[in-house]
């Protein structure tokens, strides 16, 4: 890799970096949330057959793709966390899950919320409702391993090989709507032949999406501040009692 | 190769000489099946629309509740620490282990399903689907509850903890395993779905023991 990641192991450097970027994304996540919304809600045209109900794809969807790049963005910093070691790597997958699981539970209620007008049922069990299920019983699975550990290192461990595991669910997710007859539309923004909506729709979305992903990282900041700040406290008290 | 046997059989010797464990896990499976008809009702039609799915739910709760013994008996008596000093890989000391779960924990449920299988009115077609896609689909349980197992050996209350890691990894092979009963029920080809079945099981056994080993290094360390 042509960047040295590993020099953005160091707790302090990630922190002044971090420290930097902050004032920044809480800017850049309130305005295109504002613009994503404002476009979502009131400029884009109601669908010629889901009328004004389409508009829930503006929360939904985002929800769902970062439900799935969270939960790879931990896979990738659990492995890193295992085999470099990075304490850094550990605590962002642990700081990443809570707001993962939230993302998960906000894409799976507006899409039954969606799906009661559309197909007449809040749930059905297709593929691609069903592995979005599983994703949140893996980010509370995995959120309860953190738990049960009083050793934070032994966690880390646990924690990253059960997220290893899981992994395989994110393609699962991804092709389900292929590999199965589904209610669930199949892929329209991501396929080979380029976007198949309109850009009137399209824009919202994808304004939509990059919001999202900021307020992922305004929120993501927060969180791993708080946890490399409450490690070091915690080393402190040690060092203090046994002195 | 010796050892790997010798460890295989060491479980297997435990396993059938505690008894109790055996007998337990079959009865629970039975009962817990028995449960269905006199919950939903004794229609024979409805039975048999859910048979398929409440012996598969039956047999992956039964596996479920022997999971942590695979590993927990050894880590408390300071077994595994040994074994782990021995000459065997951790990976295949954890497959030694699999194996032996599978064969004194999943079979005799295996070999009893065929039984509650016509209690629950399955048609003919489907009982033999049924044993077959048990014994194609469940290796994959004893697999990763290993991981599970392994995971949380070191927990004083680890059972609860133990089933929320790893029924949400079961959910695909009850998927394929109910529905290639219910294919061969429909007189449908139930090639694919055994195909699937097996994949999962083949990826399990790539996968899982060394993951396993992963978490068991971590226990003892």
């Amino acid at each position: 890799m042509a960047i040295d990641l590993h020099k953005y192991a160091n707790p302090t450097r990630f922190l002044r970096i971090a420290n930097a970027i902050f004032p920044w994304s809480i800017v850049v996540s309130v305005g295109l949330l504002v613009a994503g919304l404002y476009l979502g809600l009131f400029v884009a045209p109601p669908d010629y057959q889901q009328g004004e109900t389409v508009r829930i794809m503006f929360v939904h969807v985002p929800a769902a793709w970062m439900a799935m790049s969270v939960y790879s963005m931990m896979a990738v910093s659990s492995a890193a966390g295992l085999i470099w070691k990075h304490p850094v790597a550990d605590l962002s997958a642990k700081a990443a899950a809570p707001i993962g699981a939230c993302f998960t539970f906000l894409a799976l209620v507006t899409g039954s919320l969606w799906g009661q007008p559309m197909w007449g049922a809040y749930w059905v069990w297709d593929a691609r409702l069903t592995s979005m299920l599983i994703l949140l019983f893996l980010y509370l699975g995995y959120m309860a391993v953190w738990e049960s550990f009083e050793d934070q290192s032994k966690a880390a461990k646990a924690a990253a090989i059960l997220v290893l595991i899981g992994a395989i669910n994110i393609p699962i997710i991804k092709f389900s709507v292929d590999w199965w007859n589904t209610l669930h539309q199949p892929a329209s923004v991501a396929t080979m032949e380029g976007p198949k909506i309109h850009g009137s729709i399209l824009t919202p979305l994808l304004i939509m999406g990059l919001a999202y992903t900021s307020l992922f990282v305004t929120i993501f900041i927060i969180r791993v501040r708080a946890e490399i700040l409450g490690r070091r406290l915690r080393m402190l008290r040690v060092n203090q009692l046994q002195e | 190769m010796n050892s790997f046997l010798a460890l295989l059989m060491r479980d297997m010797r435990l396993a059938y000489r505690q008894g109790s464990a055996l007998t337990m896990t079959l009865s629970f499976f039975v009962i817990a099946v028995t449960l269905f008809p006199l919950g939903v009702g004794p229609e024979l039609d409805v039975l048999a629309r859910i048979g398929p799915g409440v012996l598969w739910v039956g047999a992956l709760l039964a596996c479920l509740l022997t999971l942590d013994r695979i590993f927990q008996a050894d880590y408390e008596d300071g077994t595994l620490e040994q074994l782990l000093m021995g000459p065997l890989p951790i990976e295949f000391i954890v497959l030694a282990k699999i194996m032996a779960h599978w064969i004194t924990s999943v079979l005799p449920l295996i070999i009893v399903s065929p039984i509650l299988a016509i209690s629950l009115n399955l048609h003919s077609d489907g009982i033999w689907a049924m044993v077959i896609s048990l014994l194609i689909g469940t290796p994959v349980l004893s697999l990763i509850g290993a991981v599970g197992g392994a995971l949380t050996v070191a927990m004083r209350r680890g059972g609860v903890l133990l089933s929320l890691l790893v029924l949400p990894l079961y959910i695909p092979v009850l998927i394929f395993g109910v529905a290639s009963v219910e294919a061969a029920v429909a007189l449908l080809p139930m090639g694919p779905h055994l195909m699937l079945l097996g994949g999962l099981s083949l990826g399990a056994l790539v996968v899982c023991p060394f993951a396993a080993a992963a978490a068991l290094r971590l226990a003892v360390e």
